[in-house]
């Protein structure tokens, strides 16, 4: 059997086609969305309180021998951090417990990652009759591994503030732990609804769903209303869809969908440690919290967990709630051709789809993540008793009744 | 079936590659400095950290992780029903919604035996 024969076997198939899908993710899209969120993060903030920000890092012409640098709006940041950090020392203090202090970093940014593994960052791409869907692993547990995983992000955070044996990273440990248990809670709960619609857990397919029904956040997407029907001016199918797509049942489906969407955000913001629920490393009060102790790339790698969690849960709630890779008028990877041009053949064809698809739902995580952002410099933070009240009496009670409100808006109104 | 999971298997050794490659990185190009007594201390704002026990935990950290394991088991039994309920709705009627509904109202009686506990209250 010869070598590109072996290599069409399905296992192998599989196995060497999701090598590149995992190395793409990780180093191509994730870590450069991490890297390019950090510098937006300061560039924003500097515009919020009227400052200029990080301007001066760009291309070192200097060292070619011209006068002047090239500043590039101090994009250079964004390579100039990562190199620092990997260049400074690597200092354990004498007084932590080195085994725990030394593997914290990774179980705190190595969780961030893995949730990657299921989000559908495009379309299924056809190669003929093999399908490749644009995702690391298209599993039918999709959410649930994304619950699962993210959830042991706490364990380095609590690890670190407890090796560390110091004061401030020690309560900055315990107290990110109990918070982020806390709203855990909220976070699986208040989607639920979306899967009692839905009728799967399957990332890839609550897409497809979504691009047919339209966005849950507003489910009114007309039903089979396409572009054709109105470029050939056809009204009476165009308002045949839409009196399909405005319909009681769907009014009534997004109340509960919108409740859903905005507990699910909030309880992502105090997931991910961000303002106004950074209690665990509030500057004012505990130094840096749980990362006080850490010096150099152990340092990096929390802030990099921070930062690729706040992408993968950015991706989450895009994939969940905000219609994913989907975007109306936008054809999916079934399309055999891209806009009629003769000499892209149908795979080609399918493949530009996918990847135009994977840049609507960057973009869209984009918006999310600025979104995270503009926050963080906008509101105050909260009371410690505050936010776990807000956590157990608020948000949990209502992500259950909206379970209910839900289910029999689902039996008693025909969808 | 379960070659569905062999991507994520390669996923963990990519992400799991990436942290050790990049902290072994670090210490073979980090510069190393000298070490002095005062740089080894634990940083407590430049007081000098009073030597003991490692601190304890308040009470309320454990309570609060005991109610969220038995409120957690709650959220997982909850997936798989929202999964099948609208095709057993189509097919059973009601009876899902109702069972659904009794496990969580049972559970509500713990929740509220725990809210009226103060088990909730950190202003205490």
């Amino acid at each position: 059997m010869n070598l590109s024969a072996l290599a069409m076997q399905p296992e192998i198939f599989l196995a060497w086609t999701s090598i590149i899908k995992t190395l793409v993710i990780v180093f191509g899209i994730v870590l450069p969305i991490v890297s390019l969120t950090v510098f937006a993060e300061r560039k924003v903030c500097a515009f919020i309180q009227d400052r200029v920000g990080p301007n001066r890092v760009g291309l070192p012409t200097t060292i070619l021998g011209f006068k002047k640098d090239i500043r590039l709006l101090g994009l250079g940041q964004m390579i100039a951090d990562p190199i620092k950090l990997l260049l400074k020392e690597n200092f354990i203090p004498n007084s932590v417990n080195k085994f725990y202090y030394y593997i914290a970093p990774k179980l705190a940014m190595i969780p961030a990652l893995l949730v990657l593994a299921v989000l559908p960052f495009g379309p299924n791409v056809f190669f003929g009759d093999i399908k490749v869907p644009l995702m690391v692993a298209n599993v039918d547990i999709g959410i649930l591994w994304v619950f699962a995983i993210s959830s042991l992000g706490v364990y380095g955070i609590v690890l670190a503030g407890w090796a560390s044996n110091s004061k401030y990273p020690f309560l900055g440990g315990i107290r990110s732990s109990s918070q982020m248990i806390s709203y855990e809670l909220a976070l699986g709960l208040s989607v639920i609804p979306v899967f009692l619609i839905v009728g799967t857990l399957n990332m890839q397919e609550i897409v497809v769903w979504q691009r047919e029904n339209g966005w849950m956040v507003a489910p009114f997407w007309p039903k089979g209303f396409s572009l054709e029907q109105l470029l050939h001016g056809d009204f009476a199918a165009i308002g045949a869809s839409f009196a399909a797509g405005f319909s009681v049942q769907r009014l009534l489906i997004w109340v509960p969908m919108l409740i859903s969407f905005i507990v699910f955000l909030i309880a992502m913001f105090a997931e991910t440690n961000r303002v106004p629920f950074d209690l665990p490393e509030a500057e004012q009060e505990l130094v840096g919290g749980y990362h006080t102790e850490y010096s150099s790339m152990g340092f990096a790698l929390f802030f990099l967990g921070e930062y690729a969690a706040m992408a993968a849960g950015s991706g989450v709630i895009v994939t969940l709630f905000l219609g994913g890779w989907s975007l109306p008028f936008i054809p999916d990877g079934s399309a055999t051709s891209f806009f009629g041009i003769p000499f892209i053949p149908a795979w080609g064809a399918s493949l530009l789809w996918g990847l135009i698809g994977m840049t609507i739902f960057l973009a869209k995580i984009a918006a999310m993540l600025f979104l995270f952002i503009w926050v963080r410099w906008t509101l105050p933070r909260f009371r410690y008793d505050q936010l776990m009240k807000l956590g157990w009496y608020f948000f949990f009670e209502l992500a259950l009744v909206n379970i209910f409100i839900t289910a029999l808006i689902l039996a008693l109104v025909k969808f | 079936m379960l070659i569905d999971f062999l991507p994520i298997l390669l996923h963990v050794v990519v992400a799991v590659g990436f942290a050790t490659v990049v902290l072994v990185l670090n210490i073979a190009l980090g510069r190393a400095g000298k070490r002095t007594k005062i740089k080894d201390t634990a940083y407590e704002c430049g007081v000098i950290p009073e030597p003991g026990p490692q601190p304890r935990f308040s009470v309320k950290f454990y309570l609060v992780a005991m109610l969220f394991i038995l409120f957690d088991i709650e959220v997982v039994f909850m997936y798989p029903w929202a999964v099948v309920y609208r095709d057993y709705i189509a097919q059973h009627g009601m009876l899902i919604f109702w069972s659904m509904l009794s496990f969580v109202i049972i559970l509500l009686f713990g929740y509220a035996y725990a809210v009226k506990k103060g088990a909730l209250e950190w202003g205490r």
